[in-house]
């Protein structure tokens, strides 16, 4: 558990935006700058905070994307109708301040050393806490056996993309699922990830792998539901469903 | 037939207020069906009057939590129990 | 306070000042707000029932559409804030569903597929003041907005407008419902803001 949790308190606290990256055309990351941060697991979220002249409030929460020894960050999807991440991807600029509680979570985190194998499922920004997960593993240098699964629209909406070429290999492999549209000539799966495909892709129920699966509501349950199916343990099984969380 | 729930992580912020502690990892015994389940695996409805928290084996309320100016209310009466890890 | 450099939030219209309660603003999209799994009663199971103690009046869905029925077009207000104004309805009238229905009782709490519930004043259900709808906009009701019919109150707050309402159950004791318990108010007005307990 992190060191926030055994401290007891979770307190809001002001960030300043010190990057800003664009990832894909609808996708930003946001490196932030917190004073006094105590640290974090992969896998952990923040609450961000956004507060208008008037008062008007409104929160939500990201996955922490980055490794626990790099800067602090979240990636944000701008998702059409909403009233934070557009804020967040399109007018949010380095110098400015963000207000943030966290890290939050204790269940949907991975540690290196902790044993493996591991098989991550994503599903468009739902890659970002297993994104986390994979630097902390490449940090520490453990070589957990790592396949990460990611489900995409298209290629241009892979998040990470260059990042995830250059670390596959070894005991990490990376298998992309392109649901939409695919380049041509492209070898890997085209479709939704399905049980056919979680047969091909994960351990065996056997191999003693823990799993973490991250996307919207519908395509967790499917996931997971794929893989009790296939004969995984519901209990090594676990799960992060995103929504667009009005509060 | 838009599934409209989340799932515990989503509101692990607003619990840590609530009981002070991470609860994420607490688990639930509901009072329903007996089910034991960790807190992120409750299913979470958000888009509700207030935020509802129900047994992922049969539905049965757990959690409610509405929030107004100065005061929130907490109902727990479907839950049997929590254990909730302690860190000191 | 930390303000965010640009942050605007979305915000509602705030529209026709003296059609909106205080607090709200206009939406003109129809919010759905789920507290649990929708229920996909299918007609040929539905029945509606009156019940006082032991005496109880049911309707199936057939004898349910048989009944006279009225289109009343009202303004709807919603605890969360957002209010949407002439919505057209078609229901039957719960003076009808009464009518002839011998009972003593002042209170009335509504029993829906799902476990959702709600109190209401009997006075507030009749008079011409509530009907059980099976359709909004000329449409039958969907299923995510109540459908195959909701209880229709919209001089209350539209968590009294009981989802998927199977049932009105009169008694004499009020019995506080779901969201009654757990921190709303027990009547719910808009006009003068009763939105949580003890306002």
């Amino acid at each position: 558990m992190a060191r926030a949790a055994v401290l007891g308190r979770l307190t809001w606290q002001l960030a300043t935006v010190a990057d800003a990256v664009a990832e894909t055309a609808e996708v930003r990351t946001l490196v932030l700058d917190v004073p006094g941060w105590p640290g974090h697991l992969a896998g952990q979220h923040l609450d961000v905070r956004l507060t208008a002249e008037d008062g008007y409030r409104a929160e939500r929460s990201y996955s922490i994307a980055s490794a626990p020894g790099d800067r602090l960050a979240i990636t944000v999807q701008r998702l059409a109708d909403g009233e934070v991440s557009p804020y967040l991807v399109d007018e949010l600029r380095p110098g400015d301040e963000l207000e943030l509680r966290g890290p939050i979570g204790g269940y949907f985190v991975w540690e290196p050393g902790r044993g493996g194998p591991l098989l991550l499922v994503g599903g468009g920004s739902g890659v970002v806490p297993l994104m986390a997960m994979i630097r902390a593993r490449a940090e520490a240098g453990d070589e957990t056996p790592v396949r990460l699964l990611y489900s995409s629209r298209t290629l241009d909406d892979v998040i990470y993309r260059e990042e995830l070429e250059r670390l596959a290999g070894g005991a990490l492999e990376v298998v992309h699922t392109l649901t939409r549209a695919r380049p041509d000539g492209w070898p890997g799966y085209g479709r939704r990830v399905d049980a056919a495909m979680l047969a091909e892709v994960a351990w065996r129920p056997g191999d003693g792998a823990a799993t973490f699966v991250c996307g919207s509501t519908p395509f967790v349950e499917s996931v997971a539901s794929a893989l009790v199916g296939l004969g995984h343990a519901p209990a090594s099984i676990r799960t992060e469903r995103y929504g667009g969380v009005p509060r | 037939m838009s599934e409209t729930y989340l799932d515990g992580n989503a509101i692990g912020g607003l619990l840590w207020e609530v009981f002070g502690v991470e609860m994420t990892v607490a688990t639930g015994v509901c009072g329903g069906c007996g089910a034991s389940r960790a807190v992120a695996e409750l299913h979470v409805y958000v888009r509700a009057a207030g935020i509802v928290a129900r047994c992922p084996s049969c539905d049965t309320v757990l959690l409610t939590v509405v929030e107004a100016p100065g005061r929130r209310w907490v109902g727990l009466s479907g839950l049997a129990r929590l254990e909730i890890p302690r860190t000191d | 306070m930390p303000i965010s450099r640009g942050f605007r939030g979305r915000r509602g219209d705030e529209g026709d000042a003296e059609r909106l309660p205080p607090g709200q603003y206009l939406t003109h999209d129809f919010p759905v707000l789920s507290a649990g799994p929708t229920p996909r009663t299918r007609l040929e199971d539905w029945t509606f029932t009156v019940a006082y103690g032991e005496d109880r009046r049911t309707w199936t869905w057939d004898e349910f559409r048989a009944l006279p029925t009225e289109e009343p077009t009202v303004d709807i207000h919603c605890v969360t804030r957002w209010s949407k104004l002439d919505t057209a309805w078609e229901g039957v009238s719960v003076d009808t569903l009464l009518d002839g229905f011998e009972h003593d009782a002042a209170h009335a709490l509504a029993l829906c597929d799902g476990g959702y519930t709600t109190n209401v004043p009997l006075e507030d259900l009749t008079g011409g003041r509530a009907w059980v709808a099976f359709a909004f906009d000329g449409e039958p009701l969907d299923p995510e907005h109540g459908g195959p019919a909701r209880l229709l109150v919209p001089h209350l707050y539209f968590w009294k407008s009981a989802k998927w309402i199977r049932a009105l159950r009169l008694q004499d004791d009020d019995e506080p419902g779901f969201w009654e318990t757990n921190g709303y108010h027990n009547y719910g007005d808009p006009w003068r803001e009763q939105r949580y307990w003890g306002d």
